[in-house]
């Protein structure tokens, strides 16, 4: 549910306070960028399915209210029962009330940060259904009782000893036992006596064609289908923004998704469900929860392309230091921080602070949103509607101007590098958490207002985020 | 209004004015060495590769390679003995104590090592997740470039379900060790069927 009291800096720096911890989350998800990056250069074209993939998301959310119907047509065609949910109370009413036709008690759920947005399970399980999530890492959580900490690995923030402690405690593995493949083996086991039992099956959605009424779900571990196949009632949860035209555009994002998530060809099941199974009532819930919001909103609409394969925050320098539940929102990192401001702007509002807007993140991204403007954006947003305190005023305009012109840094030498590192520790501590834990370099010898009001050009507006990303490459905290 | 009325009006409002799709023509794979580079890559994904010319050959190393007395199913009637030829009526629980099933491919992904299985390849939806270990035939003529011929030759399909199953399932949500066989088969080897072999290195 995450914590209405804290920002991302005081979450974060609960984080960074376990130094080993920290060191490893960061190099692991280096180490994911890095897959990465190997995947993508092995095709020679990468650049140009980015591109392609890109203009395709921008065509759909062009035509977005065509391609719905023709989707809804094409679905109900199929047998799908198609149902509608403006908001997240909406979608688990469904949900419950499908469920209770049947009187069933107990459901099985693959991965779909849709759902756990809507904290569907804790609604279900008020109503006395009982849900499993089967996606290993979100199974880990949830018998920890957190959210996932990232979009494709759920318990990324997890060392193995803990979750080998979860298993004792909650499973009955011999206390001590951290081996992954032994506790995974052993979830393997007593997660297909789930399967084999739930009459009732939940998958997320990672794609949905409008020419022929089916949708994609894309797993590694074959949980969904797990689920699905043996289940006598499938419901899938999707956002409307998950449509794409044609099956033949499926080459473009399927060749893109997994290499970016973790350097894999291509995830191990890519499923098209079109039709139920003989005997068996398949149902797809379109889901609003502000996306049509964000639509009207042409700085932050890009935003609706993502395809969650998770590159940004692994990219990340503030996430791989804070780790993804410092963002206290389902969607962590730095699309996380451009998706949840446009759902609550005031409990979100640190979000889109916890960036240094190194740009990394719109570099990588396989469908070319420009995260790390919409991020800057945000800020003016915030700000101008008031959610941001005083303090977070200046700050933006401190941080405005370093890095709306990366040349004064080196003019300004020594000052300017300091700046560049602690601006926001010096108006704020909220606002650079991953440097605080660290060896700081040598304070300034006047204060950081006398410094602002000499150095900063009178009346000044807020300058406009720099748009070449390469250029900031370098300042990196790497 | 009802949800999807007042969904729909949104999404109306405030979609921008229409932008073009783009052309998908230059996005096509190299024809070349499509049976080395499959194999290739499915092996660098933890499948295994087996170049057999018939499925005698397929019938002799399921057996010396898998618990024979356990259950193998199979989509082939023509696969013979331990094999049972796999019904799509049953209830599908009744494949949870499969050990081997083996499925034919109707289209393979050189450059990702994918297999297209629409749901009549499968017999059941069920059967190449819930078998311990899958194998399934692919025919060397079958195997595309890219996704993009896979997807040109795949239309609109006639199946109410299908997939690409790119190797044994996997997890590395513990620490990012890769483990194999996480929900489904903790092995996936791929029979690539070559009747006609003629010896790939020139004489
Ligand atoms: S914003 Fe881009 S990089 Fe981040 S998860 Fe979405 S698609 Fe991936």
């Amino acid at each position: 549910m995450g914590n209405e009291t804290k920002d991302h800096a005081a979450l974060a720096e609960a984080f960074i306070r376990d130094e080993e911890r920290v060191d490893w989350h960061d190099g692991a998800l280096w180490w994911i960028r890095q897959k990465r990056d190997i995947a993508s250069r092995q095709i020679p074209e990468w650049e140009a399915l980015r591109e392609a993939a890109s203009r395709i998301k921008s065509h759909v959310l062009s035509n977005l209210h065509d391609y719905l119907l023709e989707f809804e047509a094409n679905a109900t065609r199929n047998g799908i029962r198609v149902h509608w949910a403006a908001d997240a109370a909406e979608h688990n009413a469904i949900v419950y009330s499908i469920l209770k036709e049947k009187g069933i008690r107990q459901m099985v759920k693959s991965k779909s940060m849709l759902t756990e947005e809507c904290h569907l399970n804790e609604y279900l399980i008020e109503r006395g259904v009982d849900v499993i999530n089967s996606d290993l890492g979100e199974y880990i959580q949830q018998l920890d009782n957190e959210p996932p900490s990232h979009i494709v690995l759920p318990c990324i923030h997890k060392r193995k000893e803990e979750i080998g402690e979860i298993f004792h405690e909650h499973l009955g593995t011999e206390k001590g036992v951290s081996d992954p493949t032994t506790l995974t083996r052993f979830a393997r086991r007593h997660l297909r006596d789930v399967f084999i039992t739930r009459r009732a099956a939940l998958t997320g959605v990672n794609f949905a064609v409008a020419e022929t009424g089916e949708y994609i779900v894309c797993t590694n571990e074959g949980n969904a289908d797990m689920g699905a196949h043996l289940s006598e009632v499938q419901i899938a949860s999707m956002g409307i923004e998950k449509i794409v035209p044609k099956k033949a555009h499926m080459g473009i994002f399927l060749r893109l998704l997994a290499r970016s998530a973790t350097g894999q060809p291509i995830t191990i099941y890519s499923s098209h469900f079109k039709k139920p199974r003989e005997g068996q009532e398949m149902h797809l819930i379109l889901v609003d929860m502000g996306r049509s919001r964000q639509l009207g909103r042409p700085e932050f609409r890009d935003s609706l392309k993502c395809i969650k394969c998770g590159a940004c925050m692994n990219t990340c320098p503030v996430y791989r230091k804070s780790g993804g539940l410092s963002y206290h929102n389902t969607i962590s990192g730095p699309i996380g921080a451009i998706l949840a401001p446009n759902l609550d702007m005031k409990k979100h509002a640190d979000l889109p602070f916890a960036s240094t807007l190194c740009g990394s993140c719109s570099n990588v991204c396989p469908v070319k949103i420009n995260i790390h403007d919409q991020l800057y954006q945000w800020r003016q947003v915030i700000v101008k509607e008031g959610y941001a305190a005083h303090t977070k005023v200046l700050g933006m305009k401190a941080m405005a101007w370093t890095f709306s012109s990366p040349g004064s840094f080196s003019t300004l030498g020594k000052a300017g590098r300091w700046v560049l590192n602690n601006i926001p520790v010096a108006v704020n501590n909220r606002f650079n958490p991953w440097f605080r834990q660290r060896d700081m370099p040598e304070g300034p010898k006047e204060s950081f207002s006398e410094w602002y009001a000499r150095n900063h050009r009178p009346g000044g507006a807020v300058d406009p985020a720099p748009k070449a990303s390469s250029d900031l490459q370098s300042i990196q905290p790497e | 209004m009802s949800a999807r009325d007042s969904i729909l009006a949104a999404v109306l409002r405030n979609q921008p004015a229409l932008s073009p799709l783009p052309d998908l023509s230059p996005f096509r794979g190299e024809d070349r060495d499509l049976i080395a580079r499959y194999a290739e890559i499915f092996a660098g994904i933890g499948g295994q590769v087996f170049r057999v010319r018939d499925l005698t050959e397929i019938n002799a190393l399921a057996r010396s390679r898998f618990d024979a007395d356990r259950r193998f199913v199979t989509t082939l009637p023509e696969l013979g003995e331990p094999f049972e030829t796999l019904s799509a009526t049953v209830d599908p629980h009744s494949f949870n104590d499969v050990e081997l099933a083996v499925i034919e491919a109707e289209l393979a992904v050189a450059e990702n090592g994918a297999v297209w299985l629409p749901e009549h390849r499968m017999g059941q939806r069920i059967v190449p997740y819930i078998c311990q270990h899958l194998g399934v035939v692919v025919r060397a003529e079958v195997i595309v470039p890219t996704l993009h011929e896979a997807y040109a030759r795949i239309g609109a399909g006639q199946y109410g379900f299908g997939a690409f199953i790119g190797g044994p399932s996997k997890t590395a949500d513990i620490e990012q060790a890769l483990v194999l066989g996480a929900h489904g088969p903790i092995t996936m080897t791929v029979f690539i069927l070559e009747p006609t072999t003629v010896p790939t290195e020139p004489a």
